[in-house]
Order: structure tokens, then sequence, then C-alpha cells
């Protein structure tokens, strides 16, 4: 894993993180994004980066994964069981 | 079927709630109130004379052929112009009629070419039907007087010819670029015996006139005075298949029209619901890449990437290719290996691709073009209405009263549907265009916006949020629907949010460029206008805040009552052919078809059961993730099927990179495009005219492609992927697409009802078609939405970190243009070129003034990631401070000096917005020269010219 690529990912995180603090559960929200569309080894490699150049949101997101706490669905685009998206 | 013209009913369809009843020859014939009488003559088997008159076209009443007798009626009406009355008693063929007839035909016979035999029309011309149809023997007026007969044909544009000398002036062409294409760029020049038809001003040819070369006027021609180069040189037709064009996702039905193997032309088929039988440049004409001399059609594969291909059997190939993804996978693991999906192929041939990734591969390593388009489209719409699709058909646009366009140039990028829209516009719907460039939307003859909001690029989310401010602190918001059909509490939250002084327009009309009034004009417009609808395309996806733009287009039509009815929705016109089909058949990584994601076991188990393996339950790496992967060493294979990434993604250093970095590149495509410099193993593809399948359009509808003609790479390509999946040890056998659409239908309950026996007795089915919707959906969320309620989502502005700076002081924002598509590796090669031979850099006159700069200068384009060089074009049609250039030309490569930032939720790349300098240039740069020989090199095929070494 290169510098660059860890980088990148924490740059994601971040970015996941500024759009989604709006949200009712901000931290679960990221989190489950994150869960969503992210590779578990993408996850571990930002996880194993440690906090350091985190926004505060991702960080705890991060930090409840890396517990293995994973998060219930936060929005339909993450859900497959309410709305299971067969109609797109 | 044979080659017998689509029938022609004079005058177009009327919709009426009423019905008339006539007698026509004594036929009883009922038609809705305003038919005329040609019509419904039509409509009982019958035919009237007629030249000036066709059903695509409103009457026109000039060539007096089509007259008729009626009962209780004085003299001899024109059919075209006269509607049925209940109880009229209609008479086509007496001898009275007979006589004015031929008379009227003497007349226009006496100014035209007696060249019957020898003309390119022969057979296939309505003014000989015509002729032949009203008796005509001889001319009393003989051939010596005043005539056209020597007026010089125009044959400037490279597909069809003007030959002067057989126009009867019946106006159809000129109509046609009114009515059908919308372009006005046709006018009759001079008056009585003096007329002509005329291609913009007396100097102008049709090359060089506003002629946008979309075929309507050639299509309308009853004669052969325009008519195509390719049947002059070929032929008349003899047999004619109706298929799907493989360009932009409007989804045009065209009939190939055939002679042996060889297409002759391609025109625009009356029935197709997406296109109403009008075409563009692209599909009508630009197909000659499908037996272009660069195609390659044998396979190919080496070691490594500096030595020449090696042209090797396809069994040789496919051992080979399946060899080294089985040694890859031993080596490195399932994860290293994965695949990119076409969204130019076919459904099935999509579907395959991700089956074969998933299922042979063992791994959900699949992504697809819709990454770096419309995944933003997916997310956000999936979040505020449930389903991931536009909600309109495109008729809709005929009840609208209110279009917003963002982020979208339809005239250029989806063609035929920006001539319906252009048509509504003309009658009357007001038009918003929130763009930085000024579009030919904004202003073109008979249409100007009400408001053009040119945007700094980038501030999508602020403009939206403005004008939902407006809407909620004026009282505009429709309140009753949003308590009805969408959650009220999130409604409440979000109005909080927008109706905060900071998201005014005031406040933010600094931060967007735009005057604060025009934005406020603009939201009352929506709000108030009556049925209001929005298109949008790339310009909103491609941002940072992609997906956040289109929840924020969605909220507005949720909050303006704009949602589940004709004349209104949310309308994402997506880019390629089949990139909406290749997003419904499971080519992202995370979801299996119809949108499920991986970690839902049901659906698994569903999979599992037909496919007999494991499916993982964790997603995978989209595009961008596999190049990262890549470059760290953990990613070593892909298959590539139908996309250019080094051309189309974004910072092609790094894709290069990435590419560079695998052991094992398998690219299947037509020709050696930019991406195969990298690749090992090149299986030749098939062209949309060779296969068939389906493909599915921006409005949902799946409609079918027909082979009309064998591959000359000898395979369709789903067999190709059939044939790999066995190399690799995979039990496929599957002998025709339709069993591939069975099995869709049966994992996908949006495709449930979907067969191909209903596909061609029904023409085409929007998704979904299932048990609710056995009949499909044209129009979405009629009665609610069809997943629980609308979700308002807070989309709060986050400007991107793509700034401008000292060193970097301009935005560049890239676009496409009418006659190429995409990275032009098919309209590239094809006569198109003659509009467009390169990429150009669009600058305003005050940044090129501060450079010394003018139009076709070479100037460098720069920015943090590389640099180009290109021409300049000086245009007060971009913004100050704000560049534009095109990406369909790998001799630019526009993706040089684009970003790798991209989209919060979904990693669609940030095209739209790059800080940039432009200096002067001697020519191209480094990099380009560079690139350049690699390219070169990398093409040699062993045993052909290009592979010799140099002579010393």
């Amino acid at each position: 894993m290169t510098a660059h690529t860890a980088e990148k990912l924490a740059y994601m995180a971040n970015q996941i993180a500024r759009n989604l603090v709006h949200d009712d559960k901000p931290v679960a929200a990221v989190a489950d994004h994150i869960v969503s569309f992210w590779t578990p080894r993408m996850i571990d490699t930002l996880i194993a980066q440690g906090s350091a150049g985190l926004d505060p949101v991702a960080a705890e997101a991060l930090a409840r994964l890396a517990d293995g706490r994973v998060p219930a669905p936060q929005t339909r685009a993450t859900d497959p069981q309410v709305h299971g998206s067969d109609a797109g | 079927m044979g080659y017998e013209r689509q029938a022609d009913f004079g005058t177009p369809e009327v919709r009426s709630d009423t019905e008339v009843t006539c007698f026509i020859d004594g036929r009883e014939v009922t038609v809705p109130s305003g038919t005329t009488v040609m019509r419904a003559a039509a409509l009982t088997g019958g035919s009237i004379p007629k030249l000036c008159a066709t059903d695509n076209l409103k009457q026109f009443g000039s060539c007096r052929l089509c007259l008729v007798e009626i009962d209780g009626m004085r003299g001899t009406p024109a059919s075209c112009t006269t509607p049925v009355v209940e109880g009229m008693k209609v008479h086509t063929q007496t001898p009275r009629l007979q006589k004015l007839r031929k008379g009227v035909m003497e007349l226009y016979i006496s100014d035209h070419p007696l060249d019957c035999l020898t003309c390119s029309a022969n057979n296939d011309c309505e003014l000989q039907d015509q002729a032949a149809a009203v008796g005509l023997r001889d001319v009393r007026y003989g051939y010596e007087g005043d005539n056209h007969l020597g007026a010089m044909p125009d044959v400037s544009n490279p597909y069809f010819d003007f030959d002067p000398s057989k126009c009867i002036v019946c106006s159809r062409c000129v109509r046609a670029c009114d009515e059908v294409q919308g372009t006005l760029a046709l006018t009759i020049d001079g008056r009585g015996f003096g007329s002509k038809v005329s291609a913009g001003l007396t100097s102008d040819s049709f090359l060089s006139s506003e002629c946008v070369s979309c075929g309507a006027c050639v299509q309308a021609c009853p004669t052969a005075t325009l008519q195509e180069k390719a049947v002059k040189e070929i032929g008349k037709p003899e047999r004619a298949v109706v298929t799907t064009c493989a360009y932009c996702g409007v989804g045009c039905t065209f009939r190939a029209e055939m002679r042996g193997e060889q297409l002759v032309r391609m025109v625009p088929w009356k029935d197709g619901k997406a296109n109403r039988g009008h075409s563009c440049v692209k599909g009508r004409f630009a197909w000659g890449y499908a037996q272009h001399q660069e195609r390659i059609l044998s396979p190919m594969i080496r070691e490594s990437i500096d030595q020449p291909w090696r042209e090797v059997s396809w069994e040789e190939a496919l051992t080979y290719a399946a060899s080294q993804i089985n040694r890859i996978r031993d080596t490195y693991g399932r994860n290293a290996l994965g695949g990119i999906t076409s969204s130019r192929c076919t459904n099935e041939e999509t579907f395959l691709v991700q089956k074969l990734i998933r299922a042979g591969f063992g791994t959900n390593n699949v992504d697809t073009c819709a990454r770096v388009c419309h995944s933003p489209t997916g997310y956000g719409l999936k979040t505020t209405f449930g389903t991931s699709a536009g909600t309109q058909d495109f008729d809709s646009v005929e009840d609208s009263d209110v279009i917003l366009v963002i982020g979208a140039n339809p005239t250029d990028g989806h063609p035929v549907f920006a001539s319906r829209m252009k048509r509504r516009l003309r009658q009357g719907a007001k038009l918003i265009v929130i763009d930085p460039r000024r579009t030919d939307l904004v202003r073109s003859p008979h249409i100007e916006a009400d408001y053009h909001l040119p945007l700094r690029p980038g501030t999508n989310v602020a403009i939206l949020t403005a004008i939902a401010h407006v809407i909620v602190t004026e009282g505009l918001a429709n309140e009753a629907f949003i308590r009805e059909r969408c959650d009220w509490d999130e409604y409440q939250h979000w109005a909080e949010f927008v109706a905060a002084e900071r998201n005014s327009p005031e406040f933010l009309s600094p931060v967007i460029g735009v005057d604060a009034e025009a934005i406020r004009g603009a939201a009352r417009l929506f709000a108030t206008g009556g049925n209001g609808a929005i298109y949008y395309g790339l310009g909103v996806t491609e941002h940072s805040q992609g997906s956040s733009t289109v929840m924020a287009i969605a909220n507005l039509a949720m909050a303006t009552g704009n949602i589940g009815r004709r004349g209104v929705g949310v309308n994402p016109l997506r880019g390629q052919n089949n990139v909406q089909g290749a997003c419904d058949m499971g080519s992202f990584p995370h979801e299996l078809s119809g949108y499920r994601h991986v970690s839902d076991k049901a659906t698994r188990d569903l999979f599992e059961a037909e496919w007999g393996v494991p499916i993982d339950p964790e997603p995978g790496l989209r595009i961008p993730n596999m190049l990262d992967a890549a470059t760290d060493g953990q990613f070593k294979a892909i298959y590539i099927q139908g996309e250019d990434i080094l051309q189309s993604d974004p910072d092609t250093k790094h894709v290069a990179a990435g590419l560079a970095a695998m052991e094992c590149v398998i690219v299947h495509d037509l020709f050696l495009n930019e991406t195969a410099n990298y690749a090992h193993v090149f299986l030749p593809g098939s062209t949309f005219l060779e296969k068939n399948g389906t493909f599915t359009n921006a409005e949902r509808r799946i409609q079918p492609v027909r082979k009309v003609m064998e591959p000359l790479n000898g395979y369709e390509d789903w067999q190709v992927t059939q044939e790999l999946a066995r190399a690799i040890g995979l039990d496929w056998n599957y002998t025709h697409p339709s069993e591939i659409m069975d099995e869709i239908a049966r994992l996908t309950p949006t495709f449930a009802g979907v067969n191909y026996k209903r596909l061609d007795a029904e023409g085409s089915l929007q998704w979904p078609v299932n048990d609710t919707a056995p009949d499909g959906s044209p129009i979405m969320h009629i009665d609610g939405f069809v997943r629980g309620k609308g979700k308002f989502v807070v989309t709060d502005y986050v400007p991107t970190d793509e700034r401008t700076g000292p060193r970097f002081p301009l935005l560049l924002t890239t676009g496409r243009i009418l006659s190429q598509y995409n990275v032009g590796a098919q309209t590239r090669r094809t006569a198109n070129t003659v509009w467009h031979p390169e990429d150009v850099l669009e600058i305003h006159p005050t940044d090129a003034d501060n450079r010394g700069l003018k139009s076709g200068d070479w100037v460098k384009l720069a920015s943090r990631s590389g640099e180009t060089t290109l021409r300049a074009l000086v245009t007060d049609r971009v913004a100050p401070g704000v560049v534009y250039t095109t990406f369909h030309h790998p001799a630019t490569q526009a993706n040089v000096v684009t970003t790798d930032y991209s989209d919060w939720a979904t990693n669609c790349p940030e095209y739209k917005v790059t800080a940039v300098q432009i200096t002067p240039s001697n020519g191209p740069t480094d990099w380009q020269e560079d690139y350049e020989a690699q390219a070169s090199r990398s093409r040699r095929i062993v045993g052909h010219d290009s592979a010799m070494e140099p002579a010393e």
C-alpha cells in the first residue's frame, strides 16, 4: 500500500463525512456508507493508518468499524432490506 | 422484412377525446376528431395522390395533387387540409379528379428530368409513383421552355447530395428542418418560377450552412433531390431490419436498409417510441466505422506491452487469456482480478461480463463507465425517490410548461430528444438553462431561454439550494403534494435548512457568479409556471458533489409537486446508448442486477442457486480503486469490454500507471483503442449491426438490437465472453441472447415480465415490467413513490477542493459536440471529422486578450495533473475565467489535465472543474510526443508493415 493510496482513502472518508454531517446520525451514516461501497481491504487499510488527518466524524466512524460495530443502513441507497430496490 | 417504404398516412396523427365517422369511397371509417380526409383515406387502405404531404410534417396544402370531391361541398378541396366531419362522404377517385391531378402532374414533370431509368431514386421515388398513380402519359407543354434542369448539384455534405434540377419545391425539406429538427437552416429562396431550396445564405453550401446533417430533409424529400450518397453509390436497398442505434442514450429506432451484407442507409423508424421518426448526424450517417479498415478482426496476444502484437487463433487467444487469469488468481488471489462492462454493448453482453467476473473470477471487482458519468444519478435518485432512474418517458416533454435544463447540452449530446424539446419550446413552454456556457439551447431560432444562469463551475448545489430557498421562503412549495407523497418531518427539516439566510440567492450570489434577482426569477417561474420538468446531464453528476446535486434536483421536483404525471419529473439524460442498461444489469461492484446490494443474503441466494457458485457478500473495487490497487501491486488482471478507460477516465497518467502495473490486460473492442496500448490480449469485438440483444435507453426503454449482418470478426460479443468463461472452466451454453434475457428476468424483479417474444410484439418495454406494472412503466411514481415516501435530503454546499489560484487561475470544464461521440473511437472513423477534426479550447475574449491569444493559436493547457496543447477558439460562449474543451481526440487527451477529485458518494470523477492556466504554445507538449511514440510502438503487429523496423 502506497502512501498515495492511504492518503486518498483518508481524503475520501473526510469527503463523505463533510457531505453527511447534516444527517441525523452522521457517524453511523459515514460508517454505513463506507461499509456499503468500499472493499474490506480499503477499510482495513484506512483503519491501519490511524485517525491522523481524519475529520472527527470520519475518525469516529472508522473507529466503530474497527470495533466491528457495523451500523444499520442509514439511507435507501444503502438499505437492501427495507428498500430492496427492485424498482431500481 | 423486404424493402417496402414505411406506410405514410399523409398527415400527422391527431389526439382527440372525440371521434367522427365518415365514408371514403363508400368505406366507413371512424377517426379522432380533427383527422384529415387524407389520413382517414389512408387508414381505410386507400391512397390519395400527394407530393407535399407526409405524416411527420404538418399539412401544407401546396401541391394540389390530393384534391377530392365531398358530397355537399363545392369545388375540389385538398384532402390534406380538410378535416373529416361526422357523416362526410368523400370521393377520392373520379374522372374529374383524375383530369385535375393529371394536369398538375404535367406541370411538375415539364420541369423535371426524364432520366428515371438512370436516376438513383428509380423505383424509390414518390414523384415517379404519383405520376403512375394519376396515369400521366404525356406532357403537353413540352420541355423547351425555361426550366431548372441545368441547375448544379451541391455535393458539399459528406453524406448526402442536393440536386436542385430534380427539386419540385414541395417544401418538405424546409418544413422538416423547421418542424422536426428545429434548426431552421433551410428556406425557399425567391418566388414563383425562381423559387428554390436554399441552405442559409446564397453564398452557403449545405456544409457551410447551419445544417446539422440530421437527415430529416433527406428523409422528407419525395424525389432524388436530397439523397444519401451511399444510395447513389450502392443502389436501392433490398431488405430492411428494424434495430436500435448504438450512439447516445436517446435510443433511436432505425431501419437498417441493406443490400446483401452491405448497409446502404439507416432511416429513422417512425414507430420508434424514443425518436418518433427522427435522427441525428451520428445515428443516421456515422456508421462507416463498422467497416473501417482499422477494425481488428483477428485475436492477438503478447507477453509484454513492449512487444508487437501477434495474431493468433481464437482458441490460442482464449487459452492464453484463461491461463493468465488462472495463474494470477492462484498467485495473488481472486481479488487481484476484475473487469469492466460496456455501456455500448447489449444488456445481455453486460450481464454476462459481470456474471463472468462474479461467478468465474470469484470477485465483485466489476464496474462500468457509469462510474464516470451517471453513478451519482443512481445514488441520488435511489436515496430520494427509492429508484435509480429517470421518472419520465420522452413523450412527456410534450406536456411540459417550464423546462429546466441544468448541466446538459441536449442539442449536442442528445440531439433527437433536443429536437422534441425545442418543438415544445416553440409552442410556448418556458425555459431555464443553468450552465456555465451559453449552449445552443439558450438562444436559437424561435427559442430564447427565459433565464440563462451562467454559474461558476462547481456551484450546482449552491444555486439549487438558493432556488429552493426562494420557493420555500416565498410560500411557493406545493405542501399538499409534499404532505401526501413525502415524509413531512424530513421536508420540514430540509425547508428549515434551505430557508436559512446563508442559502439565499443574495448571500450565495458572489459564490455562484449569477445575479440574485435572476435566481429568484427562475425559482418563481419554475414553481409557478405549470408543469415543471428538470433535465440534466453530466454537468450535474461529474462534480465532487454530483450525488448531492442529483438529490437537490429531486428535492426541487418534490417541493414543487413535479413528480408522477406527464410533463414533469426528473430526467437524467444518459450518455451512452446502454448506460442505463449496464447499470440495471448489475455492473456496479456493490450490487447485483436490479440494484440489489451484494450484502443482501436473499438476493445472493437467488443468484447462487441459479449460477451454482457462492457470491462474495462484500463490495468490490470501483474503477479508480482498481487503478489505485494496481499501482499498489494488489490488482493484476482486468477484462475490459467496449470501454477505453485510458482516454475517457480522468488523470490519464494515473490510468496509464495502473494499467502498466497489471500483468494481464484483456481488451475486447473493435479497434486498438488507447487502453489497448497497455493490453496483453486483444479480443476483436462486434458492432451493434452484427449482434442480437437489447439496449435500455434513458427513459428505461428496453429495445431490441437486431443482427443485420454477420460479425466480421466471426462472433457476437456475448459469444466471445462465453468462450472466455468456458476457457476458465465455466459450463456456459447459451445459444441465443434471448436465453440470457430469460435468466435476467428470472433473477431481476424489475425485468420479470421482459422476454424477446414480447419485445418483438410490442417494440419496446419500459421497466419495471412486473406483476404491478405488466405493461411497463412509461412514467414512474404516479400515485405515490414506488417505494415508500419521497425523502428530502439536506444538501449542504461543500466547495470543491479544486480551486483556482495564481498558478492556475482559470476553470476548465469539458463537454461534447454534436458530430463526435464520447472518445471518438467510432465517429473519428467516419466523415464526421469534417465538422470537428480536433478538440479546441474555448476561451473568453478577455482571457484571450490578457494572454495575447487569438482563434487558431496553439495554446498550452496546464493543470496540477498535467498539460497538453490544442488550438484556441476565442468566444464569449464561455464566461470570463472559464475555458471549455471536448475530449473526442486522443491527440489532445484532455483528460491528462483533469484531476482525481471525485464525487463524495460514488467516486464519479470531477471532470467539470479543473483549475488551469493557458499560455501560448508552439506545438505538442513533450508528454503528447512521448504518448504518441508509445502508442505507435504499442500498435505494431507482427507481419504488418507497421511492425517492421525502420531501415538503417
